[in-house]
């Protein structure tokens, strides 16, 4: 049996569904586009409803009240009491925006955002009409366990002596054919107290000439005991119209007559029931069909991730062991271990496809974030989203929110310009962000474009050579000029804007994707807008690595990151006057990092000629080159956090086991070429 | 006697709450994930009552309640809207599609077992 917790989990689960749905929903309300605008009125009803139910179950009483709220005003629309107009849309929007919040709060037992709710609510409040439920007095909102209708008569006060109730049941054959039966509803009376029941078959007729639409059979019941008139009430309230029945306190002979066969209740059906409802449609269209899906809790995926990477591992040891025994030429175990290697593969790309999830909510919160900062800086912008079905690690997918909003407030705030620049440039007043995903040659790649202005570089020079952050008779290319973006510290904005402010800037855009082993990469063209894209791996939980030796040391490089690889003798190595050593390559001359002098493992200078060198690349395209004994293997690995058990380490981004079982670090080549000072500008703060 | 219950309800939430609501007071339930899913289990599950949604996908409740009121083995078997609507207007229509009765989202546990126990004849707690 779930407990509540679970059901609880369930409930914002189903709610993240809902909102996606409901956003979807009201966007294309707003744009007047859709399926059709009843079907979408539905669909986004139906949401909101879901989520209402679901919150009452869990006493989320802002949640339900608000809710209750904006499905008045839904059903307004739906009704055809309330005509969709762009006042309408933007407040359906921000009451969209403002459920997902209470939502957000209500997961994390936070306090509903007063003022923004309190805004939402006026918003909502301006449209509600008075068909539905007055809002403003069901806003606070109390649990009904059941909806009674009222009791046609005030409870006796009870000075009538026997505590004896009679009452006569005179049942309709609407009350039959609604499936109440009277033997259970005299049942249930009988829990109020010792009952008799006389059956009347006054008015039955003989079987032959029965008319099931017309029954005749009633009974008297009196029911002794201090049972209320409220609580018998009750007892009939779903057949109330559907039977006569009358209910009088004192024993039979007291009781006024009813009359069974008389007319003087109102014959039912009541008149309020059409005798026959009028066939409805009842099948409503089918959306799409959806995909069978099941919901897994996302650490059974990892546990089952880290299994498989075990596997994997436990593969390679195996058949190494084999090799050192001498049996892996043997056909039946090296096709076996094949099958196996082979097998082991398919199954680590099945989980990595469970992990997997399109990035659409992500691009959809976006459009929410782009509302906001158009709001607050008082520009017009639209998003234009493609590929929201390109499928992301969700743990990539959860710690890409930041920095996408990050960017795309930027593009809004400084990407596009004002509406008065925009005229004069003959351009749209609505600025356009685009936001792509794909797929290209085993990463993601992200593009946050705008039809802005482009980077002014003299500007950001300027403003770089004025916080000294390059010096002003640096040569720089444009694209060198654009990577001073995202240094730490820089910001093209005099003062931090409310919007992209809060003091952080594209350093820490960039520092965020860098730990999901991403990277960021800028183009921009003066007048016609900018372009910032962030490529990313597929996956957090394996790599393509090349695995190097060093000083009996065994360690991995990220392949991504590897330009080329050549050995001692096709070098040449020319010494600086600082005693620093440079690679010589037709490119330029590319500096040196000796990995065995970096890590500690033999005094300063004394290395002899490396066996190889391998160039690596960075982020913004600058290269070191590292040097090695050998180049072990060439292998895909399973990464292994040691920030969990060691800390960070500089240098290192992860450790990874062998196939020999033997624990190997993973080089973190970002750090390394901070350490070399590589790149177009001295990056300050480096990580080592 | 155990009685059947087929319960359907296109919120996974409520379903479980439902589930275990009703599966605490020995009913034995089936789920359904909307109207169509209900009316496809109908006979499969032979429910001694069944309680429905009224907004879900595919069919919604008034559908359900035709449909079960169209099955010549259910067309007296109680159906009870669940539902967070609670305008007087909705009931009324419920009740001329052919609903014994109704209860209003969020539920009380009670107040539900109450409600089913008292349509279905079973004598209350």
């Amino acid at each position: 049996m779930a407990d509540l917790d679970e059901l609880r989990t369930t409930f914002f689960e189903e709610c993240e569904d809902l909102l996606d749905r409901l956003g979807s929903g009201l966007r294309e309300l707003a744009g007047g586009a859709g399926a059709g605008p009843d079907d979408t009125v539905h669909a986004v009803f139906r949401a909101v409803h879901s989520i209402k139910g679901g919150a009452g179950a869990f006493g989320l009483d802002d949640l339900v009240g608000f809710a209750h709220l904006f499905e008045t005003v839904l059903d307004g629309l739906r009704a055809g009491r309330t005509a969709m107009s762009p006042a309408l849309a933007e407040d359906l929007l921000r009451a969209g925006d403002m459920l997902d919040d209470l939502v957000q709060a209500s997961r994390d037992g936070a306090p509903p955002p007063a003022e923004s709710l309190a805004r939402a609510v006026a918003g909502l409040e301006r449209h509600a009409d008075g068909d539905g439920d007055d809002p403003l007095d069901d806003f606070v909102f109390e649990p009904v366990a059941l909806q009674l209708d009222a009791p046609d008569t005030a409870p006796d006060t009870g000075a009538a002596d026997p505590a004896i109730w009679t009452i006569d049941l005179a049942p309709a054959a609407a009350m039959y054919m609604n499936g109440n039966e009277p033997a259970a509803l005299i049942a249930a009376l009988a829990g109020l107290g010792p009952l008799q029941v006389a059956a009347r078959t006054q008015g039955v007729v003989p079987l032959a000439g029965f008319d099931i639409d017309d029954p005749q059979l009633a009974w008297r019941i009196t029911l002794a005991g201090d049972a209320d008139r409220a609580a018998i009430d009750h007892l009939f309230d779903f057949v109330e119209g559907l039977a006569r029945i009358t209910v009088t306190r004192g024993a039979p002979d007291m009781a006024p007559q009813a009359d069974p066969t008389g007319s003087a209740p109102p014959a039912a059906p009541a008149a309020d029931e059409p005798a026959a409802a009028p066939p409805r449609p009842a099948a409503q269209p089918a959306p799409a069909a959806a995909p069978a899906t099941v919901r897994v809790n996302l650490d059974r995926v990892d546990r089952l991730a880290n299994l498989v990477g075990e596997l994997v591992i436990t593969e390679s040891v195996l058949s190494q062991s084999l090799a050192a025994a001498g049996l892996a030429s043997n056909g039946e175990i090296a096709g076996g271990l094949d099958r196996m290697r082979h097998l082991a593969g398919e199954i680590q790309e099945s989980v990595m496809a469970i992990r997997a999830q399109p990035l659409r909510p992500v691009f959809q919160r976006m459009e929410r974030v782009l509302r906001e900062a158009a709001q607050a800086t008082g520009k017009s912008a639209r998003l234009v989203t493609t590929g929201a079905d390109t499928e992301v690690d969700k743990t990539v997918i959860e710690r890409l929110v930041d920095p996408l909003t990050h960017m795309i407030r930027n593009a809004v705030d400084h990407g596009l310009e004002d509406a008065a620049t925009r005229r004069a440039a003959g351009k749209p007043e609505e600025g356009t962000i685009t936001l792509t995903a794909a797929h290209r040659s085993g990463r993601v790649v992200i593009e946050i474009g705008d039809d802005g202005g482009g980077i002014n570089r003299a500007r950001v020079r300027g403003i770089a050579e004025d916080k000294g952050l390059v010096s002003p008779d640096a040569v720089l290319a444009p694209s060198e000029i654009d990577a001073i973006l995202f240094m730490p510290g820089f910001s093209s904005k005099a003062e931090v804007s409310a919007v992209s402010g809060r003091g952080v800037g594209l350093d820490v855009v960039q520092r965020e994707i860098q730990a999901l082993g991403g990277r960021v990469g800028i183009a921009s063209s003066e007048g016609a807008g900018s372009a910032f894209t962030i490529s990313l791996p597929l996956t957090l939980a394996v790599l393509d690595g090349m695995v190097i030796e060093f000083c009996g040391q065994t360690m991995v490089l990220p392949l991504a990151s590897v330009v080329e690889t050549m050995g001692r003798a096709d070098t040449t190595i020319r010494t600086t006057g600082t005693g620093g050593r440079m690679l010589a390559t037709p490119g330029g001359l590319v500096p040196m990092i000796d990995l065995a002098d970096r890590f500690g493992l033999r005094p300063p200078d004394t290395a002899g000629d490396p066996g190889v060198l391998v160039v690596i690349e960075g982020d913004d395209g600058s290269l070191v080159a590292v040097t090695a004994d050998r180049i072990l293997d060439q292998r895909q690995v399973v990464i292994k956090s040691v920030e969990d058990h060691c800390g960070a380490v500089p240098g290192i981004s992860a450790a990874t086991i062998l196939g020999d079982g033997r624990i190997a670090l993973i080089l973190d080549p970002e750090a390394l070429l901070h350490a070399a000072g590589a790149g177009p500008v001295a990056f300050a703060g480096g990580i080592a | 006697m155990t009685h059947r219950i087929l319960a359907i309800d296109d919120s996974p939430t409520m379903r479980g709450l439902i589930a275990r609501t009703l599966g605490e007071h020995d009913f034995a339930v089936t789920l359904a994930e909307d109207g169509a899913d209900g009316l496809d289990r109908l006979a499969e599950v032979d429910p001694h009552l069944v309680l429905t949604d009224i907004n879900m996908p595919r069919l919604d409740g008034f559908g359900v309640i035709e449909g079960v009121r169209g099955h010549p083995a259910y067309a007296s078997t109680p159906v009870l809207v669940l539902t967070t609507e609670s305008s007087p207007e909705l009931k009324r229509r419920a009740r001329s599609s052919g609903a014994t009765g109704w209860i209003v989202k969020p539920f009380d546990d009670m107040a539900l077992v109450g409600v089913i126990r008292r349509v279905l004849g079973v004598p209350l707690g």
